[in-house]
């Protein structure tokens, strides 16, 4: 019986959960398109999210394209279809692995810092200071993160799945004697627009979520400094539950529409 | 003692004056926890008023509804002539423009340094206050007011508590309000640091006349600085008079303020 009663319990603080993100979103896009626009403290949120970021893309990207050379060469192999490898190695990358893979990062990185920054700027009245110093913390704080982390994710996929490239290459070049020139031609033969666009425009959606989730729970911080923690680790969670159910819906319009 | 009787006469001609702050049975719960049950205040020009109140009794809350962080449930607040409630988003970021508040954790901006902290609101109550050109002129000055001249380029985690308090308080300074709400200032000091804050409020309201209200629990900061005070119980203003009468107080909820 109380057992029952936990999980209904539960299921209703989900729903609560989600109801409340869903008004903090209509919140998002009622302010975002409202004068005055914090196009400075835009910039200064996309450098610094971009910039938290590169790094660890780049060594997430070069790995998997090692890895996933190394792995699925010795298959290939045995089919003596190695020449195939630059096509499958790209296409999985750009259409799959590098957005999923990377967003992953970077909900790791960037929701946990979002969640944890504006927690400890809540539960310090700092956000309370902002709205009696003139300013409307909602914009300043979180449309300004939002956004950066919407347009700052493509970008940074867009250069994970060129390193990610990259590290097959030189896998493929040392095992195969494929030449630079060869490799890419081969690559940018396999991948179309069919396989690039869809996989851009998901990784806006997922940046968006990102940004969305780790605002909501730092924004909506409570309980002092071990709210905090809790906001920035709940932040990581829920967000990479998100990008998985997006990534779900996106693979599913894209194969009503490009039929793979 | 000379000193007293001037107290005592200072409240006398306040009372007379009309407050340039005042609120009027405000109530405000969260859920089923009733915090405010029709608090009375008024704030007279150039008055210290201390409002002392347990740990959790709402004094917070009354003042975040003073200045609009939050909604009050009921009741009318109006500052300088003018009600709140009905106040659209510029005017009162006007409003808040004349009215300065020291946070009691200090609140300073963490990834900003001393300098930033105290141009942010400079910068952006710009539409209220007309472009300011000199803005270190005015940085400079408000940090003088509280000695810290040479924090200027650190950042806030940098600074002891004693130094975060003092920067707020420049922080509040700068843009020469008229009236200062003070959330708990010696909060979480240790008491000679606490004693140099009060100094420092002191000498503040002397530089620039303002009028002051003050929450605090901290008895001996009460007795120094108030003016006349409000005894905030149950969420009403339980006993209100001048620091000397409520400290001979007989009645038990009031004595147990002053041990
Ligand atoms: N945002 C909120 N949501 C729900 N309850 C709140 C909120 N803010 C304050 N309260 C409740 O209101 C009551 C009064 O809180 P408040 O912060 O005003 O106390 P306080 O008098 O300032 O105490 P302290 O001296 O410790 O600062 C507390 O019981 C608190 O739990
Ligand atoms: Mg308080």
């Amino acid at each position: 019986m109380s057992i029952l009663k936990g999980i209904t319990s539960r299921i209703e603080t989900f729903f609560i959960e989600v109801g409340e993100m869903a008004y903090f979103t209509g919140h998002f896009f009622k302010e975002v398109f409202t004068r005055p626009f914090e196009f400075k403290e835009l910039l200064r949120q996309c450098y610094n999210i971009g910039n938290r970021s590169l790094l660890l893309v780049g060594i997430t990207g070069f790995i998997i394209g090692l890895v996933l050379t190394l792995q699925t060469r010795p298959t290939l192999e045995e089919f003596g279809a190695e020449s195939w490898m630059p096509s499958m190695v790209s296409i999985s990358i750009v259409r799959e692995i590098g957005p999923v893979i990377i967003a992953l990062i970077f909900a790791g990185r960037i929701a946990s810092g979002i969640g944890a920054e504006l927690g400890s700027m809540r539960v310090t009245e700092q956000i309370d200071a902002m709205e009696v110093s003139g300013t409307n913390p909602f914009k300043y704080l979180v449309v300004t993160r939002i956004l950066a982390a919407t347009l700052m994710l493509p970008i940074l996929v867009i250069f994970g799945d060129a390193i990610a490239l990259y590290g097959s290459f030189i896998i493929e070049n040392y095992k195969g004697e494929v030449s630079f020139q060869l490799y890419f031609v081969k690559v940018f033969s396999a991948i179309g627009f069919g396989d690039i666009i869809p996989a851009t425009i998901k990784t806006f959606f997922f940046g968006f979520a990102i940004g969305l989730v780790g605002c909501f729970k730092g924004y909506n911080c409570e309980n002092g400094t071990v709210g905090v923690g809790k906001a920035a680790n709940s932040a990581v969670v829920f967000a990479s539950m998100l990008l998985f159910i997006l990534d779900f819906i996106a693979v599913f319009i894209t194969d009503i529409f490009f039929e793979i | 003692m000379g000193a007293t009787q001037d107290i005592l006469k200072k409240a006398e001609d306040v009372s007379t004056k009309r407050p340039i702050l005042e609120i009027k049975d405000l109530h405000k719960s969260f859920g089923n926890n009733h915090v405010l049950n029709g608090f009375n205040l008024q704030l007279f020009e150039g008055e210290n008023l201390v409002v002392m109140g347990k740990s959790g009794s709402g004094k917070s809350v009354m003042i975040k509804c003073l200045i609009g962080l939050m909604e009050a449930d009921f009741g009318s607040i109006e500052i300088m002539n003018k009600d709140i409630a009905t106040l659209n988003h510029n005017e009162l970021d006007e409003l808040r423009a004349e009215i300065g508040f020291l946070f009691q954790g200090s609140a300073l901006y963490d990834s900003m340094t001393v300098r930033e902290n105290l141009e942010f609101p400079l910068r952006r109550h710009r539409k209220t206050l007309g472009n300011i050109t000199d803005t270190t002129k005015l940085v400079m000055e408000a940090l003088e007011s509280v000695s810290l001249v040479h924090a200027m380029d650190l950042m806030p985690a940098e600074l002891s508590g004693g130094m975060k308090r003092r920067v707020a308080l420049a922080r509040t300074l700068i843009l020469k309000p008229k009236i200062i709400l003070y959330d708990e200032p010696t909060s979480g000091l240790d008491p000679i640091t606490a004693k140099e804050i009060i100094e420092l409020m002191r000498s503040i309201q002397k530089q620039y006349k303002t009028s002051s209200l003050i929450i605090t629990h901290d008895v001996d900061c009460a007795r120094v600085i108030s003016n006349r005070m409000i005894l905030l119980v149950d969420g009403i203003n339980y006993a209100e008079g001048v620091f000397k009468e409520l400290a001979a107080s007989k009645d038990e909820k009031v004595k147990a303020f002053f041990k």
